[in-house]
């Protein structure tokens, strides 16, 4: 009631203060976080890509005389059961689990949009079919899924690429859909009153500019969850194979030796992972609430 | 004999993301034990948040700045939420607007009334059902151990309503704040729903401060009328002198806006718009909609004048500055 | 009566998404890799022995008389044979299910009772120091891979504080399991006053349930928090406060009543995402489960356990969510009622 009164009163008179880039700015500025988070994204890509020059050592070389090493001056992260230096190992891990999540979730976000796009259009038994196949799909818990495929399918970069995109297929499917019944139903509305039906050209027009936040801000989102997914198979072996590094088997190989008290070899991969994922979830965050409500006022 | 409620120089403002609204600005006005008081005005008057600060339910955004709300002699203002909540819904109960989303979906009309008894005066659950039930026979319910058991869900308008009667009256409170309470219903159930009001009135005592943008309803029901525009209360009479001789121009608008069935009229729709409260105008707020606005109208507020029997009105065209009013 | 079409609805809807599961169950036993013939025959076999057996097992069949096998297997109870145990996956399925289920649960009671209030107390103090540290630990939450939280748990109250015991499965060593009424240990050692077992049970559990629930807890706080803010501006909680109900009623009663309506058909979705978790919580600490069972065969190059497994998961998520959706009919009148 009281909120209503207040709503009414000032529903007429256009604040003199009050124009579209100044609210902008001023959620920009609120979602500070979100903005180191970006920044933090930038600088991980930028030594994903320069890490054979970062790296202070060779991640696959093994050196027997420093093996099991706790954290020191010489060895920042400690060494492993073959002498191999953690941070290196870290650094160029970095790359594979970088470029998986972000090849897959692309991949799905291309492949579920399209699909869904075109399902929402047609609609139809077309349609009802690929909404069946969904929910069958996601009937599954994602993982679950991941690792019955990667079982099925083998565990190749390619094919770790395409699992993970597959379970996340269904997401974009389902929300292109959604927007598209939106449009569609709009459209039709409209064309109604005039005279004719909208080709598939105007719908999809309509559709990009409407759907392209919430898509990015699921996008974003989804890496965290890729991340998590190419770890976790790898950890149970599923996925990225020793001798190449990746955080998640790293943890793995540092698993038994956590009981006997060297820490560092779990603990750091998982703390890459942990900040991984964790600002892209940020990002993904801010961008929704600095853009999704303006978009959809439109 | 003591006022049960008044209202002095109550001023509200809100906090919102567009500004600083002003919402109350300096009302004023009482209420006698067992009176009926029409609260009228156009949608964004401050009519409910007047309602909403007798009970000490204003929050953020929101903020009373300055005033006293004296209910039988103790300033609410003054007191700790604690002892607040010992008036609200025991001495000083509301029938909220939008009665049908006030109802708690998942709780049965009976456990919804039968539980005021239980908390409000420590009734056992068998004694609070009873007591239930016999109010809802008294608020004109057909089939009262039926809609004990009902949801919310499956309640008619008028059965809400009457629910929501029935949860306000059941401490039997000294005033009763009903909010809009025939928006929505049918003409002949919003009708008996008044009746139903000035019946309760006259049987229990209690007061009713009747909220409503609509003169029929308070013509029906009230005996006296405040009338709000913009924030500011303009004028307060008995009703049929009201109607006879409205004095301050918004309310010979309002009047002058009503369609009467018995003689052929004009009708004349209120000049303007209710002005932004987020940027006031100063002085007196009706000044840019008012025919008869003078200079001093620009920047000072008018002060209540009397113009007769229990009549008074804020307007320079009255008091002091007599003018010829047309 | 309308909650009797909306049972009859809900299980007539389930049958395109049952159908769907088989198929996607089968394809994925389908693409397996290598020779289960082969496997069958043995290393000594001769290539025609190595035919023979792959015609026996209809291996040599096109593809949807192979999908009738299997569906009619399924039904049976056929989940094929572990060729690591050589039993049959459903027996050793059957032997190692009560453990996952007293993990699954024990981590969902642990999820509720850290989260709910958690939910409720960042919504009742929103953007305060509480809220922002809920925000927080639930971002933090969702962020951590649940392996590495495990470990992280293991070392710091096995290695250095030593209260936790080693993470090698559901019991001490010496300690024999309590009489089986339900499987779960705690609940059998309890119920049959075997205290030590109890103990040990409960100690065992501790750290794994805890490592499921912490990946699992930030959608449902936040879940919570989310109903709570938005039942909190509700009218009729607006009401609740003008008719002078008391606080903890208000908060407490009608507030969380409603809110945790919708929280509820959350539940499903939560299960999923701890069964999801739980194959790789178990082989963390040791836990013989069945989610472990698939990893360990996986391992040993017997791929057939975790293409079951994960049919298996999926069949029980269904009814979850079945059993969730009936719930939360029952707990909200106007769908109970109609």
């Amino acid at each position: 009631m009281t909120i209503d009164i207040a709503r009414a009163a000032y529903a007429d008179a256009p604040a003199a203060t009050d124009t579209a880039f100044a609210s902008f700015r001023r959620r920009l500025l609120r979602n500070k976080l979100s903005c180191v988070a970006f920044c933090t994204i930038v600088l991980l890509v930028v030594i994903a890509i320069l890490a054979p020059w970062i790296a202070p050592f060779d991640p696959n070389e093994p050196d027997a005389n420093a093996v099991l090493q706790p954290p020191s001056w010489a060895h920042v992260l400690g060494t492993d059961a073959y002498g191999r230096d953690e941070l290196s190992r870290i650094i160029t891990a970095s790359r594979v689990d970088l470029l998986v999540p972000f090849v897959s979730t692309l991949l799905a976000l291309l492949i579920g949009s399209l699909i869904g796009a075109l399902s929402g259009f047609r609609g139809g038994w077309v349609d009802q079919i690929v909404m069946r196949i969904v929910d069958a799909v996601m009937a599954f818990p994602a993982f679950v899924l991941a690792m019955g495929l990667t079982a099925a399918i083998g565990s190749s970069i390619t094919n770790l690429i395409l699992v993970i995109a597959v379970t996340q297929v269904p997401v974009y499917l389902r929300q292109l859909r959604a927007e598209m019944l939106r449009e569609r139903e709009m459209e039709y509305a409209q064309a109604a009153q005039t005279v004719g039906n909208p080709t598939w050209r105007i719908v999809f027009i309509h559709l990009f500019p409407n759907c392209f936040t919430p898509l990015i801000v699921q996008a974003t989102l989804a890496m965290g969850y890729a991340v998590l997914t190419l770890a976790a198979l790898s950890y149970i072996g599923l996925g990225i194979q020793p001798p190449d590094s990746e955080w998640g088997e790293m943890i793995s190989e540092g698993a038994s030796l956590m009981v006997t008290g060297q820490w560092w070899l779990s603990l750091f991969p998982g703390i890459a992972i942990l900040v991984t994922v964790l600002i892209f979830n940020l990002v993904g965050d801010g961008l929704r609430d600095l853009l999704d409500p303006r978009m959809r006022g439109k | 004999m003591r006022n049960l409620l008044e209202v002095e120089n109550l001023v509200v403002h809100f906090d919102t993301d567009g500004g600083l609204v002003e919402v109350l600005d300096d009302v004023n006005f009482t209420m006698r034990a067992g009176e009926t008081l029409g609260l009228v005005g156009e949608s964004g008057s401050g009519k409910s948040v007047s309602a909403i600060a007798v009970l000490g339910m204003i929050r953020r955004p929101g903020r009373i700045l300055a005033g006293s709300i004296r209910f039988e002699g103790i300033d609410l203002l003054r007191l700790s939420e604690d002892e607040m909540r010992r008036y609200r819904g025991r001495r000083i109960a509301m029938i909220p607007q939008r009665y049908r989303t006030a109802l708690n979906p998942v709780i049965s009309a009976g456990r919804l009334i039968s539980r005021l008894f239980e908390i409000h005066e420590g009734c056992s659950r068998a004694a609070a059902s009873r007591r239930a039930l016999e109010l809802l026979d008294l608020v004109g319910v057909a089939d009262p151990p039926r809609c004990m058991q009902q949801y919310p869900h499956q309640l008619s308008g008028g059965m809400c309503q009457r629910v929501m009667i029935a949860m306000a009256l059941a401490t039997s409170p000294r005033l009763l704040i009903a909010d809009e309470p025939t928006t929505g219903l049918d003409v002949s159930i919003a009708a008996r729903i008044l009746e139903l009001l000035r019946d309760l009135s006259k049987r229990t005592g209690t007061a009713i401060l009747l909220i409503t943008h609509d003169l029929g309803v308070v013509a029906q029901t009230c005996q006296r009328v405040a009338v709000m525009h913009a924030g500011q209360l303009v004028e307060t009479a008995p009703v049929r002198e009201l109607f006879r001789s409205p004095a301050h121009p918004y309310t010979r608008a309002l009047v002058r806006s009503i369609p009467r069935i018995d003689v052929e009229v004009k009708l004349e729709p209120v000049p303007g718009t209710i002005p932004s409260l987020r940027h006031p105008p100063t002085g007196c707020r009706y000044r840019n909609r008012c025919p008869h606005a003078m200079e001093i109208c620009q920047h000072d507020k008018p002060r209540q004048a009397a113009v007769g029997l229990d009549h008074e009105v804020s307007c320079f065209a009255f008091g002091e500055h007599c003018d010829a009013a047309a | 009566m309308s909650f009797l079409f909306f049972v009859v609805r809900r299980l007539a809807l389930l049958a395109p998404t049952l159908f769907g599961v088989s198929v996607i169950g089968f394809l994925l036993a389908y693409l397996l890799p290598g020779n289960p013939a082969l496997v069958k025959a043995g290393p000594m076999a001769t290539p025609q022995y190595v035919a023979e057996m792959k015609h026996k097992m209809g291996l040599d069949q096109p593809v949807y008389v192979q999908y009738k096998r299997y569906v009619t297997g399924l039904l049976h109870g056929d989940l094929g044979e572990s060729s690591s145990t050589g039993r049959p996956v459903l027996v050793d399925f059957m032997q190692r299910l009560p453990a996952t289920l007293e993990l699954t649960v024990a981590s969902l009671l642990l999820a509720l009772l850290l989260g709910v209030p958690m939910g409720v107390l960042c919504a009742i103090h929103r953007d305060t120091v509480i809220d922002h540290f809920g925000r927080v630990f639930c971002v933090a939450g969702v962020a951590m891979p649940s392996f590495w939280s495990g470990l992280i748990l293991i070392y710091v109250f096995f290695y250095l504080f030593g209260i936790a015991p080693a993470p090698l499965g559901r019991l001490g060593p010496g300690i024999s399991p309590p009489v089986p009424i339900t499987g779960l240990y705690t609940v059998d050692s309890l119920v049959s006053g075997n205290w030590r077992a109890f103990e040990s049970s409960l100690a065992h559990l501790a750290l794994p349930s805890l490592t499921l629930a912490i990946s699992v807890i930030a959608p449902l706080t936040r879940m919570v928090r989310a109903a709570m803010l938005e039942t909190l501006e509700t009218d009729y909680i607006k009401a609740a406060w003008a008719f002078g109900l008391p606080r903890w009623l208000v908060i407490y009663g009608d507030a969380l009543h409603n809110a945790i309506i919708p929280v509820v058909t959350a539940l499903g979705v939560v299960f999923g995402f701890l069964m999801a978790g739980n194959a790789v919580v178990e082989s963390v600490f040791g836990w013989p489960g069945i989610g472990n069972y698939a990893v360990k065969a996986l391992m040993l190059k017997d791929p057939g356990p975790i293409q079951s497994f994960v049919l298996f998961v999926a069949l029980m998520c269904i009814m979850v969510n079945l059993l969730v959706d009936l719930v939360y009919s029952l707990a909200d009148p106007r769908i109970r009622i109609g």
